[in-house]
């Protein structure tokens, strides 16, 4: 029986250095997750700040018949046009159309993989973070405004500090399905981590081990990231009590 | 030459929410001079709150003008954020900043809005939390103080403006009842010291002994605005009549 493991372990891993492939596939996972992590938190950012400003302020401005109320208005639409697209559809399919459509002239697929999960991350984070702005008790922007700061203040100072600590879980949520959903970028031929345990498998006809191996991999990427949460979320706390 | 003392008019205010059916201001007219106190009453729905919200134009009224010092604030053109500089706010919930101590939420306005020196500002804090007998909770967070306490720091916080203007709003009826002796004790200094006052509130109690005048809405409304002593003793409409024998 321990023969068998060490046949089948050499076999899959060791011959042909095909523990390497699994060390590039990882990289590419690690390339491109890390890479669309941060397109996805800046448009986020953006994204819910335009959303959030809007639906606190658009009275205000149509009030003062500002000239802000229909600009704003208007990247509010492009906002809400680009959650709608992103979320209706499969990322895979985001994907396809990116590589074959989008940036057909382009061999850059690692670049086309980023740019996509990007702007697919983006969407969820965007979404995240104005849940937790529009969390806050309508209560803490009045306090705000009484003492005096303008809108931007009261976000500064007030709001933002407490979105953070709020929304932290959910972000690690979307960077752990982010990292797991890259897992489709063999579909534009990125040998990533699942894409290479897919390749030894077809080479050596055992399933067994490489799909393991990679299914064990991503699992201690994740756990790695849950630890990273839990250690921000008990530092963020210990700033209150 | 009246008008020279008078901080705060309101004239025919109006306060209609959607549909135009419901009237939370329904053509509110009043005058607040300076130095006076002034009590909002009557029962809940009636608009007080509506209208001492209006002042800082936390509530945008539907129609009508608002003069603070003489400025119509109501203008679309004026600054609002300075003029709420001017008027020190007090919320039934408190609303301090839960993710900053209690000197920081003292601090943060008047070094960032009044870009006052750091040292200068804490001096002051510290004085005014000696004043209300809460020195030694500086450094809580808003989560570890009772009511009466988070209270007391929401008023001293409105303070550190230097506000022209304090407006109540129904500041003791989030708290439990042995709580809220020490927030209407330091309302009644400050009352003693001759800040303008605008305040919602349910303590009749309160209301007798510090207002100069009390006001009384119904129906968003005001019916009547008196002395405490005609309020009380010589009420003239039925509402109000009917209101104090249900809360007295």
């Amino acid at each position: 029986m321990f023969e068998q493991f060490k046949a089948d372990f050499t076999l899959n891993f060791i011959d042909n250095d095909r523990w390497l492939m699994l060390m590039r596939g990882l990289v590419a996972t690690l390339q491109i997750t890390s890479v669309a992590l941060i397109i996805g938190v800046a448009i986020g950012v953006i994204v819910a700040a335009i959303r959030s400003t809007y639906d606190k302020n658009k009275d205000e401005y149509k009030r003062r018949g500002d000239a802000t109320y229909y600009i704003l208005g208007f990247f509010n639409l492009l906002c809400r046009i680009y959650l709608t697209v992103i979320r209706g559809t499969p990322t895979v399919v985001q994907l396809l159309i990116a590589y074959f459509i989008i940036f057909a002239s382009s061999t850059n697929s690692l670049g086309v993989a980023m740019f996509a999960f990007g702007l697919n991350s983006g969407a969820y984070v965007a979404e995240i973070i104005r849940g937790g702005i529009m969390s806050i008790d309508a209560g803490q922007f009045e306090a705000g405004s009484s003492l005096g700061f303008h809108y931007v203040q009261t976000m500064r100072y007030v709001i933002v500090p407490q979105v953070i600590k709020n929304v932290l879980p959910a972000l690690f949520n979307e960077f752990i399905v982010l990292i797991k959903e890259t897992s489709v970028a063999g579909y534009i031929g990125i040998e990533d981590l699942t894409k290479m345990g897919d390749l030894i498998r077809s080479r050596t006809f055992s399933a067994f081990m490489p799909l393991l191996a990679v299914a064990g991999i991503y699992l201690i990427l994740v756990m790695g990231l849950t630890a990273l949460d839990d250690r921000l979320e008990r530092r963020l706390r210990r700033n209150e009590r | 030459m009246r008008d020279d003392n008078v901080v705060i008019k309101v004239e025919h205010l109006k306060k209609y929410y959607r549909d135009h059916t419901i009237h939370a201001l329904d053509d509110v007219s009043v005058e607040i001079d300076r130095g006076e106190v002034i009590c909002i009453i009557g029962p809940s729905g009636s608009g007080k709150s509506t209208l001492l919200r209006s002042l800082n134009l936390l509530e945008m009224p539907t129609d009508g003008h608002i003069y603070v010092d003489g400025i119509d604030i109501t203008d679309p053109k004026t600054d609002i954020n300075l003029h709420r500089q001017k008027m020190g706010m007090v919320f039934q919930h408190f609303n301090l900043f839960p993710n900053m101590s209690v000197i920081g939420n003292m601090t943060i306005a008047p070094e960032k809005v009044l870009k006052q020196p750091k040292n200068e500002v804490n001096d002051r804090a510290i004085k005014l939390l000696e004043r209300v007998n809460l020195a030694d909770r500086k450094d809580a967070y808003p989560d570890q103080l009772s009511g009466g306490q988070k209270q007391r720091i929401a008023i001293v916080r409105a303070l550190m403006m230097n506000p022209e203007i304090m407006l109540f709003d129904e500041p003791t009826s989030a708290l439990d009842p042995e709580m809220v002796g020490e927030v209407l004790d330091v309302m009644k200094d400050l009352a003693r010291e001759g800040m303008t006052m605008a305040v919602v509130t349910h303590e009749m109690g309160f209301a007798r002994e510090v207002a100069d005048r009390i006001v009384f809405m119904d129906s968003g409304k005001i019916l009547e605005i008196d002395t405490p002593k005609e309020i009380f003793e010589n009420p003239k409409s039925d509402r109000l009549k009917d209101f104090l024998a249900k809360v007295l």
